[in-house]
């Protein structure tokens, strides 16, 4: 099975090299045919590749640890769940996903546009081909995912328990699928630029992906964010660690050029400020992969020292070399065919919001890779901290929300006094007010906080008075229900009414962010049990400590958890119970003895939420183990010593050994340190995220029939006058 | 005022805010920064400067007393000196000895002391894609 899945990287590279030519040659030659067979190579490619993928696999279901991926990812006591998605934990079967996702998502593309684009898609598929020759090669030639063993193990190292997650386990789909979907506007882009075909066709035909990318790619972030703040036991879901801004950096110009375009298609502007920011966004998201795959920079996450990092060097360097020189020599016909009018309108709100959000990137880039910028010009590697992030990102993230708010009240070309007034007094009226109560009842200690909240307040209220407009508007002409009103504006404006959505969320998101930061209350005391520690409005008692052996579906011991049993009283409220407990893995180190084995492999920690619209609280517990060292010393010499054991009274023995150990630390609990956070509005992070992504699938869903059909003159006048009276 | 000279004056403006920025963005960050230090160049660190220290928990060095951790880092490629490390704080669920460690540190006597919450283990098997030689 593994030559099979070799062969099927061979095909597929050869596939791409042949669709790369027949794509040029068509294109050049104005041959259609060729045009469609490199279009076809691009079908084939992702049929080639869902084969590779499926082996693979199979290979992780069956356990098949003659693969040597299988045997160092996965094994025998991982859930099924988690052995099919242990594929992508491997630096080989992540690329493997990269690929995949790039060719399934190139072939819709270049599916939906094979009556279209005729002069654009032949250079379009030749780029994505080229991206799929790429990473072919890489998986062909340097990391391939079918290596095998000549002696196979009769049991894998396992998935890292870390990663024991479903979110950690879906948002590397989600985030390559943000990272590949923006490579089908970058190919396009370049195909406009080397066609000279720069109006607004090709961002029309690639809108729908540039938007799921943007989606998913910020839900591949958000599942991240998730995952640290339930799993890493440290309590945060943002550290700014250059994986984690990897990501963000494409996503923030991705949002940029979803606003900006709109200025495009709209007045015909920023033409060079819109191809750029595409070729920019797929340039980052290559880098995001670079970040990840080269082990450049000091990460929580080892990639190790990967020989990935000069060829994906090298690709990064002709993206932007090529994307230069395509914008330079096109700089003619991209001359914008209207000017900015006034500041005070909604191309400059959109031109301001552009400017913060590549502002922002810029303060990501540039604190991201500022180990190597101080290496360079200093010789001396430095890097900067969360507070120096925290300093620049709290302004500008301060203004994009206000610009949210700002954004689709404000008219375009020129708003006049009269415009102003009649938009602005509503959601002004709400932030002022909320200002005012806020700071009536004391929430002063935080100016960044307090004007998040007031900049919210205005944005809700933007939004509120916009749907309430639309509403009445629609009742004019239709008489419905406010309900039907409402759910036939946004049918027939799915793109508008999801981005106030989009904004809406990303106002309770950065409300939640705001609190969670200034008012987050933090300790990390030493408990015994009967011990109580107060914190917020809580009080929290260590019960009782908790152990158990966990067996995996086949019997075998999969891990050992330690825990803590706690009683948790808010205010005079009723008692709650949580349990946060630590999972310890065993080792595959032949030289642990086999109790000690359990207790020197890998630890994760589970933490007790209690979530609430309000607010978190949050606790997990560091069993000390000292205690039981000299047990775990002296179970390991008893085993040393009975050599003759069978297979299964070695599995029997070990099992009653370790339930003994595990009785030991609740009989006789040493004291427990935990880790107790209560933090206002986390949950809104959530909620605003969750708003976030249905907004951008309002945004992305086809619009029917009925809302593509023109308004009627009478109708139109019908809301003309409606609007007057509003 | 005619357009072009509007337009002209917009772009300096736009122009001269951006410099400003891209100025603070850059002092503050020279300023801000620890500077990247594995314990073999840690000899002669300064006494209240804070340093990024990298290196790998050496074997045998880690004791702990509830939340008090006190152990010894050494060079990423193993061997050579080691530096003695005081951490208050708990450690993340990877830490262990022989594992990488990042962790910010201010010399403290003879020793150094980790700044909290700066304490960062690597992940351990995700993409270890160290060549075996």
């Amino acid at each position: 099975m593994a030559l099979a899945g070799s062969t099927c990287l061979a095909a597929a590279l050869a596939i791409c090299l042949y669709g790369i030519g027949a794509s040029l040659y068509g294109a050049r030659a104005r041959r259609r045919d060729f045009v469609a067979s490199g279009r076809r190579a691009v079908y084939a490619l992702a049929g080639m590749l869902v084969v590779a993928m499926g082996i693979l696999q199979m290979a992780f279901v069956r356990s098949d640890f003659s693969f040597e991926l299988v045997s160092s990812h996965s094994s025998t006591t991982t859930p099924l769940f988690y052995r099919v998605t242990a594929v992508w934990s491997s630096q080989e079967g992540s690329l493997l996903l990269w690929v995949l996702l790039l060719a399934l998502w190139s072939s819709a593309i270049l599916f939906l546009t094979r009556r279209r684009l005729r002069e654009v898609a032949p250079y379009a598929a030749a780029v994505l081909l080229g991206f799929g020759a790429f990473f072919c090669a890489l998986l062909v030639f340097l990391e391939s995912p079918f290596t095998t063993l000549a002696a196979p193990p009769a049991e894998g190292a396992g998935l890292n328990p870390l990663l024991r997650h479903p979110s950690m386990m879906i948002h590397p789909p989600m985030l390559y699928s943000g990272y590949t979907l923006f490579a089908v506007p970058f190919a396009f882009a370049v195909g406009a630029l080397i066609t000279r075909r720069l109006g607004s066709e090709w961002i029309r035909s690639t809108r729908p992906f540039t938007l799921a990318a943007w989606l998913f790619l910020g839900m591949g972030i958000m599942l991240g964010a998730r995952w640290s703040y339930m799993e890493l036991g440290w309590g945060g879901y943002w550290a700014w660690d250059p994986v984690e801004n990897a990501s963000l950096m494409p996503w923030l110009t991705g949002t940029a050029f979803l606003h900006s375009v709109m200025i495009q298609e709209k007045r015909g502007m920023l033409k060079v400020w819109n191809v750029s920011l595409v070729l920019a966004t797929g340039v980052l998201a290559i880098l995001g992969t670079f970040l990840v795959r080269s082990g450049i920079l000091e990460s929580i996450h080892a990639f190790g020292a990967s020989t990935l990092g000069i060829p994906f060097l090298v690709l990064i360097v002709v993206m932007i070399g090529g994307s230069i020189a395509l914008v330079a020599s096109r700089a003619e016909r991209l001359r914008s065919e209207h000017r900015l009018d006034s500041l005070l309108s909604r191309e400059a709100a959109f031109l301001l919001n552009n400017l913060v959000l590549v502002g922002l990137c810029f303060v990501v880039f540039w604190g991201t890779f500022f180990p190597l910028i101080s290496e360079a010009l200093t010789g001396q590697e430095a890097s900067v901290g969360p507070p120096w992030f925290n300093r620049y990102i709290t302004p500008l993230a301060l203004v994009l929300v206000l610009l949210s708010g700002i954004g689709p009240l404000i008219a375009w070309r020129r708003a006049t006094a009269a415009n102003l007034r009649r938009n602005f007094a509503v959601p002004t009226g709400a932030a002022v007010s909320v200002l005012v109560a806020l700071v009536a009842v004391g929430v002063t200690s935080s100016l960044g906080a307090l004007l998040m909240f007031s900049f919210a307040a205005f944005v809700f209220g933007a939004l509120g008075q916009e749907l309430w407009r639309g509403v009445r508007a629609r009742r004019a002409m239709s008489q419905d229900s406010v309900p039907a009103a409402l759910l036939a504006l946004v049918r027939r404006n799915r793109r508008r009414y999801g981005g106030y959505l989009v904004h809406a969320g990303v106002a309770v998101m950065f409300v939640g962010v705001a609190a969670s930061s200034a008012f987050q209350d933090q300790r990390l005391v030493e408990l015994r049990p009967g011990q109580t520690e107060r914190i917020g409005d809580y009080a929290l008692t260590y019960e009782r400590p908790t152990s158990r052996l966990v067996a995996a579906s086949n019997g075998r011991l999969e891990r050992i958890d330690l825990g803590a049993r706690l009683r948790l009283r808010h205010d005079d409220g009723p008692v709650q119970t949580l349990t946060t407990f630590k999972s310890y893995f065993p080792s595959t180190d032949p030289s642990l003895g086999p109790i000690s084995r359990f207790f020197e492999g890998e630890a994760t920690s589970e933490v007790a939420l209690r979530a609430g619209i309000t607010q978190d609280l949050w606790a997990a517990v560091a069993p000390d183990i000292g205690r039981l060292r000299p047990r775990i010393d002296e179970g390991d010499q008893v085993f040393a010593t009975a050599r003759e054991l069978s297979d299964d009274d070695h599995e029997a023995f070990l099992a009653q050994a370790l339930a003994g150990l595990s009785r030991s630390y609740t009989d006789d609990p040493p004291p427990a340190t935990f880790r107790f956070i209560a933090s206002p509005l986390v949950t809104w992070i959530w909620l605003g995220a969750l708003l976030v992504f249905a907004g951008g699938a309002t945004a992305l869903w086809p619009a029917g029939a009925r809302a593509r059909r023109p308004a009627t003159a009478a109708g139109l006048a019908r809301v003309a006058r409606e609007l007057e009276r509003a | 005022m005619d357009p072009a000279r509007k337009r002209k004056t917009r772009l300096v403006v736009a122009l001269t805010c951006a410099l400003l920025l891209a100025v603070a963005l850059v002092y503050t960050s020279f300023s801000a920064a620890s500077e990247a230090r594995q314990p073999s160049q840690l000899a002669a660190a300064e006494p209240g400067k804070t340093y990024q220290l990298t290196g790998k928990v050496a074997a045998g060095s880690w004791r702990h007393e509830g939340t008090v951790h006190t152990f010894r880092v050494e060079d990423r490629k193993g061997g050579g000196p080691s530096v003695p490390v005081r951490y208050v704080g708990q450690v993340p669920d990877p830490f262990r000895e022989g594992r990488e460690i990042v962790i910010d540190v201010r010399r403290q006597g003879a020793g150094f002391e980790g700044q909290p919450d700066t304490l960062v283990t690597k992940c351990p098997s995700k993409f270890t894609a160290e060549p075996k030689t």
